[in-house]
């Protein structure tokens, strides 16, 4: 949150002493403003107001960076409740626990699967972000080397979980640079873990199982400290802590401007769960209320592909539909006698006429036209899905030479199309189908003759 | 200092809608609460949400192995299903007419009759009966179930803006609760509850089904619409205030990541355990989006999702 020239001046001396070179504190707080001069500018500035004026000036949900610049995570930075009044901006990320007591080689094998997996969706891959190393031996040069072991295996960001600052000492020795998250800082290793995390410049992680209160206390001691970056285990586990508690944080970042709380959350739901499905299903219901980074205890695809599913669609911006490449699809293994249907490249509609042939058991081609990302309805009021732009469609991407008929079905909400795509493209028969998609596949079954 | 918990103040409850609860009946009372989905800590939740499973009125066409596999020989008789479902834990049976689909079997109201006197004689758990989604068949067979029903407080649907008059008028008629359902729009909504106010069908006769998408397939849309709504209806406004039902398990398996046993990337994994996650999830993201009632598929699905709900709720 970008601070106006009155709020900064309002931490200004107001001596309008001259020394910045400017003639009044006011304006030089414009020209802070605009960012044309350094706020260090001004010699007589005090050290608090300083702090002040840059608490006031960070985002209501501090922005926190792990691993290198090639592989990073950024969580945080939210600015809304809920999706619909703006966007999220930064998916959690989703890191697996690995345990270094785990005999070295099935620790590398969990960490290379989990690294090396990626799965298609939309057009984008979606993959893990990164590995929780847990200091279960509670021996450090355990711990240092299976977090070398790790970092052998994948460069994707670490957080080092440990109570102990001597391991965690020796960890951070491997593990850095890199910006792995230190976690965790509690109320009886916290000054030295926040050392710890100054002298190697990496976020780290506080946690408390008491109220908020003791988590806050916990907060502004590490921030004296110097520490910018934190980020927030508020210790509730299970669906209903976590849903109360990660609202209230989001609440009071965001809507009472609590500052130490403003920070992004980890959570662990396999310690709430007793099956794995129990476990992604958390982790699915902390995706949408308001986890940064989620620290998963089993790796599967068939586990994590849902859960990057749900990640994608709650982090889509409603704004800014999800939009499919114009193009002709096809589905199933279609024939030259297969039919030929019209749709716009909103995500939402594709998607559903796609579903609907496949699951109906058609093979067809899906002739997909450029509506800018708008559904049927839409697309065509706003006169972006009209007889000239299907005719296009039809003739640009040369469906003609995939089939031997010459029938084409537009969707039934565009029905009013017909005569003038009839003049467009006198060589197709225009058949007007179904309004929904769910009815194409009984269309087809009564309308196509194959 | 101690932290101070921020409440929001709302003006607004969503209306409480009860199912059965007469003609021998269980009864199941979902909605009332004056906040958000959970919170607890700020409102009062009188109800948990209700789970809701799928009943077919003839063995279905198509449904994954993993459905197929965990219902077995019940598949072929619906009363026979709706009882095992009541021993899975269901809270209340939604029973499809699909029969009456002109493609699948084009059954009419003789055998809507029969079935739904069936499946009420097999459970004394609340029943909503839905058509098989083609307008003249829907009211065709729906007005026919709302007699068989007369008096129980079924949940009849769907009733959409097209025949909203019909359906309206049968649950007026026969003391039923209509299951408004509007394509993912959240004016659409309001208008139905509105055209069904002004038939003379009362707040609480009514469910809405804002129309799920699975995982994947809109969740998103449908997740943000609930949000909308059931914030507006928070705000105050009585015309977004009926619970709402959300058909988690249809949707969900009726997607490739369901149904797919090969030919699909290594990258999915195995499929019994995607699949049925699918639902999971979609589910347990539409119920923290304020669903009220959740109709889902497959007994993992429900065992798991009444956890969660109870661990929600506690
Ligand atoms: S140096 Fe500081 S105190 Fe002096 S005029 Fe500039 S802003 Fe004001």
């Amino acid at each position: 949150m970008a601070l106006t020239g009155i709020e900064i001046y309002k931490f200004l001396p107001k001596t309008n002493c001259k020394k910045c070179g400017f003639p009044t504190c006011l304006a030089f707080a414009m020209k802070v403003a605009q960012k044309t001069v350094n706020i260090t500018t001004c010699p007589d500035l005090s050290a608090e107001s300083r702090a002040a004026l840059e608490a006031a000036g960070r985002p209501p949900i501090q922005l926190v960076t792990l691993g290198s610049d090639s592989k990073k995570l950024e969580v945080g930075n939210e600015t809304v409740m809920f999706r619909h009044e703006k966007t999220f901006f930064h998916p959690p990320g989703l890191v697996l626990r690995v345990k270094d007591n785990a005999p070295a080689d099935s620790l590398q094998q969990q960490v290379q699967a989990a690294a090396e997996y990626k799965v298609e969706r939309v057009g984008r891959f979606l993959t893990m972000d990164g590995f929780a190393v847990e200091n279960t031996s509670k021996d450090a040069a355990t711990f240092a080397k299976a977090v070398e072991a790790v970092k052998s295996k994948s460069d994707l960001p670490l957080v080092l979980i440990s109570q102990d600052p001597a391991a965690m000492e020796a960890a951070l020795a491997k593990a850095t640079p890199g910006r792995p998250l230190i976690y965790a800082a509690n109320k009886d290793n916290w000054e030295k873990m926040a050392d710890l995390a100054v002298k190697n410049k990496c976020p780290l992680a506080v946690s408390s199982n008491g109220a908020l209160d003791d988590l806050t206390a916990l907060v502004d001691q590490v921030s004296k400290k110097g520490i910018e970056e934190i980020v927030l285990d508020p210790g509730a586990r299970d669906f209903g802590p976590s849903l109360s508690t990660l609202t209230q944080i989001r609440r009071l970042a965001l809507k009472k401007n609590f500052r130490p709380l403003g920070y992004p959350v980890i959570t662990f739901p396999g310690e709430a769960a007793a099956s794995l499905d129990t476990e992604a299903m958390l982790a699915a219901q902390q995706v949408a209320k308001y986890a940064g980074i989620i620290v998963l205890d089993h790796f599967s695809p068939a586990l994590v592909y849902p859960l990057l599913t749900m990640r994608l669609n709650i982090y889509t911006d409603p704004q800014k539909p999800i939009q499919v490449t114009p193009q002709i699809v096809q589905i199933g293994t279609p024939k030259a006698t297969s039919p030929v249907c019209i749709t716009t490249n909103f995500s939402l509609t594709y998607f559903a006429i796609a579903g609907e042939l496949e699951a109906a058991g058609w093979a067809a081609w899906l002739v997909v036209c450029d509506t800018e990302g708008l559904s049927v309805l839409t697309a065509w009021a706003a006169g972006k899905f009209d007889a000239e732009k299907i005719a296009k469609s039809v003739k640009n991407f040369k469906i003609a030479d995939n089939v031997s008929h010459r029938n084409v079905v537009i969707p039934g909400h565009v029905a009013v199309l017909r005569g003038e795509l009839e003049e467009e493209l006198p060589d197709w028969k225009i058949l007007v189908g179904p309004r929904e998609a769910v009815d194409v596949g009984g269309f087809l079954k009564q309308n196509w003759k194959n | 200092m101690p932290v101070e918990i921020p409440v929001e103040k709302w003006n607004g409850q969503v209306h409480q809608v009860k199912l059965g609860g007469a003609g021998g009946r269980k009864e199941l009372v979902v909605g009332g609460e004056n906040t958000l989905p959970f919170l607890k800590f700020e409102g009062n939740i009188p109800h948990r949400p209700a789970v809701a499973i799928e009943v077919v009125d003839q063995p279905p066409q198509g449904w994954a192995e993993p459905l197929v596999k965990a219902w077995g020989n019940v598949l072929q008789d619906p009363a026979a299903w709706a009882k095992k479902a009541a021993e899975y834990g269901a809270d209340l049976i939604s029973l499809r007419l699909r029969s009456a689909h002109p493609e699948e079997g084009n059954t009419g109201a003789d055998h809507a009759r029969k079935v739904v006197a069936a499946v009420l004689a097999a459970v004394d758990l609340p029943v909503i009966v839905l058509g098989p989604e083609v307008a003249q068949k829907d009211n065709e067979v729906l007005v026919a179930a709302s007699e068989v029903g007369r008096g129980q407080r079924l949940g009849l649907g769907d009733c959409l803006d097209k025949n909203y008059r019909t359906i309206g008028a049968t649950c007026l008629a026969d003391g039923h609760v209509a299951i408004a359902k509007t394509p993912i729009d959240m004016n659409l909504a309001k208008q139905l509850n509105i055209l069904l106010s002004d038939l003379g069908l009362p707040l609480d006769a009514i469910l809405m089904d804002p129309t799920t998408g699975a995982l994947g397939y809109g969740l998103e849309y449908t997740y943000s619409v609930m949000e909308r709504l059931r914030i507006t209806a928070l705000m105050g406004d009585k015309m977004t205030s009926p619970p709402m039902i959300c058909t988690a398990g249809e949707e969900s398996w009726r997607q490739k990541e369901s149904k797919a046993t090969a030919g699909v990337p290594q990258s999915w994994g195995e499929q019994e355990q995607r699949a049925i996650l699918w639902e999971k999830i979609t589910a347990i993201g539409l119920l923290n989006a304020g669903a009220n009632v959740i109709v889902l598929r497959h007994p993992r699905t429900v065992e798991d999702v009444k956890a969660a709900i109870n661990k929600l709720s506690a």
